[in-house]
């Protein structure tokens, strides 16, 4: 089972009391808003959840891993997501209950 | 931009519902983003990333201070990949001055 869109909105639906078009807008505009910021060059902080982060990688030099031809790798920015503490530590229970990723 | 600033763009795009329910809104959505994870559950959002999962074995560590060797157990990092729509618009911002 995936988490995606779609249960978000019925989520929003069902715990705020928005109606289906507003709980489909409301998730959409929510990925859309940090999106917006990334994409205008500013970090995003979201307390408790984590942070996504800009990072400015310089040119370096790479291989087609089929033909080993060598080239360039572009500089380019990208966005890294650090978890906080509190979601690091949640997840980390998975290993202790013994349970897998597979799902 | 920081919650409480994604709190503000979200009521002003929908006065109609006001603050409370933006505000609200966004605590069930992260809610529900960090218990899935703490379920093992993937989230998949197209156009924005997704978030899974990566395995770290258990391994030998040492103590940088002591230099003791210690057991360091298996665990589960929270990883996301930006999707292709986030990752060409960050790309892009980053050609001009920010």
């Amino acid at each position: 089972m995936t988490l995606t869109k779609a249960e978000l909105s019925d989520l929003l639906f069902d715990k705020v009391g928005l109606n289906k078009r507003e709980a489909k807008d409301m998730v959409e505009s929510f990925f859309d808003e940090i999106r917006n910021a990334l994409s205008r060059g500013e970090d995003v902080k979201l307390s408790g959840f984590g942070n996504f982060q800009l990072r400015d990688k310089p040119q370096r030099p790479g291989r087609n891993p089929k033909t080993g031809e060598e080239i360039p790798i572009t500089a380019r920015r990208v966005v890294t997501f650090h978890a906080s503490q509190k979601l690091k530590s949640a997840v980390d229970d998975l290993s202790h209950a013994n349970t897998t990723t597979e799902s | 931009m920081t919650k409480s600033e994604l709190i503000e763009s979200l009521t002003a795009r929908y006065p109609q519902l006001g603050a409370r329910d933006a505000d609200f809104a966004v605590k069930v959505i992260l809610d529900e983003m960090a218990a899935c994870l703490s379920r093992g559950q993937r989230i998949e959002i197209r156009g924005f990333g997704s978030f899974a999962l990566n395995y770290r074995p258990p391994r030998v560590g040492r103590n940088p201070k002591s230099g003791d060797k210690v057991m360091v157990p298996e665990k589960y990092v929270p990883h996301f990949k930006a999707g292709k729509e986030l990752r060409e618009r960050v790309d892009q911002s980053g050609d001009v001055p920010a």
